[in-house]
């Protein structure tokens, strides 16, 4: 459903920018992205859907947390540079209030066995949270030009070599992802 | 004051420094998400530093998942509670400053090119390691609890509760809390 162009508004300020990825950032819980869709394309309507689609395919290119690169090209698009920092900064500092303020209190209340129990109930959701999108990301490679064997062998082999043969990110990521690389090269047109 | 500054037993010079660098080549890394370089963080402050526990490790991502916003904000935990507020600058400016750099120089260059087959190349030849990044990083954050079977099923019920149900991650967070303060898991 394509959006027209001038229906579009632009942030009325820097200012304006930075309390909006404020905003959205301290609605994310486990997870800013959708919240993001829903604020900046529906709500603000600063960007349309395809080109929010387009941002995040290039943010999940480059290294780095994806909802922080989008939160630099976005502000980049509006204000330069200046703009990119200060949606960076929109979208981090508050956050990182929150979490610290809780990082004190849970080593303020670590000796009481009940805080630390809980604590270690929560690592074992957070274990299978990570794992949920592990499998979501997974039914994606059915669609991979290399196939699905060789994408397992690959996943496979990452897997052996960081999780229980503990070697350093690296070496594995350089070698075995020159090897993806290439393989996923001759496939491609 | 002191010991929020520089934590509870504050990093001399050269350990900051070996934080900071080692935060700063894990986000060039840092292909699929920051969440894929915890198996290598866990190594080095756990394994290699023995600045925290197993236990505090995964600590550290658990109080991030339950906080709102990025989830790179795990990185500041894990910096605050290895060396203060001078730990949570190394964690965070290393995390941050070469991908931040790197997507600046590059956005404007990535958006022609996304066709280009060098770039599809990347992201559809990463894909699978990434996959094997993230299995790794949920198997490392079991490891202090591993051996008890309710730990496992705790798991394993937030992932089918992840893939039947389109409720916030709060819910499983909140039961895992109870669970562990009633010490069942």
């Amino acid at each position: 459903m394509p959006e027209p162009e001038a229906a579009l508004e632009r942030p009325a300020s820097q200012r304006a920018m930075f309390m909006a990825f404020t905003r959205l950032a301290l609605q994310g819980f486990g997870g800013v992205l959708p919240v993001a869709q829903r604020e900046l394309v529906e709500r603000q309507r600063w960007l349309t859907r395809p080109q929010f689609l387009e941002m995040l395919s290039v943010a999940q290119v480059l290294p780095g947390p994806n909802i922080v690169n989008m939160a630099l090209m976005i502000g980049d698009r509006f204000f330069g540079w200046r703009g990119a920092l200060t949606a960076m900064t929109g979208i981090l500092l508050a956050p990182l209030f929150v979490v610290l303020v809780l990082a004190v209190i849970a080593q303020q209340t670590q000796g009481m066995p009940g805080i630390a129990g809980a604590l270690r109930g929560m690592g074992v959701v957070a274990s299978g949270l990570i794992l949920s999108t592990a499998w979501k990301l997974a039914g994606g490679l059915r669609r991979n030009p290399m196939g699905l064997p060789t994408c397992a062998a690959l996943g496979g082999v990452t897997l052996l070599a960081i999780g229980v043969l503990r070697w350093p990110l690296v070496g594995v990521v350089l070698g075995l992802g020159a090897v993806g690389m290439a393989l996923a090269f001759r496939k491609l047109p | 004051m002191h010991d929020l500054l520089l934590g509870s037993h504050p990093l001399p010079a050269s350990e900051w420094l070996a934080l900071f660098t080692h935060f700063l080549v894990l986000s060039l890394l840092a292909v699929g998400g920051a969440i894929t370089t915890v198996p290598d963080m866990q190594r080095f402050v756990v394994h290699e530093q023995g600045w925290l526990s197993d236990a505090q490790f995964t600590g550290c991502v658990a109080l991030a998942q339950a906080a709102p916003g990025p989830n790179v904000l795990f990185v500041a935990v894990i910096g605050f509670n290895v060396g203060g507020l001078a730990g949570v600058l190394a964690t965070m400016v290393g995390t941050l400053l070469p991908s931040t750099t790197l997507a600046m120089a590059a956005t404007h260059w990535a958006k022609g090119h996304q066709e280009s087959r060098w770039l599809r190349s990347f992201t559809t030849g990463l894909a699978p390691l990434t996959i094997g990044l993230l299995v790794a990083t949920s198997w490392i954050l079991l490891g202090p609890t591993r051996t008890q079977w309710t730990s496992i099923a705790l798991a394993l019920g937030t992932l089918l509760f992840m893939l039947r149900t389109r409720w916030s991650p709060l819910w499983p967070i909140a039961v895992g809390a109870l669970a562990g303060a009633l010490g069942w898991v």
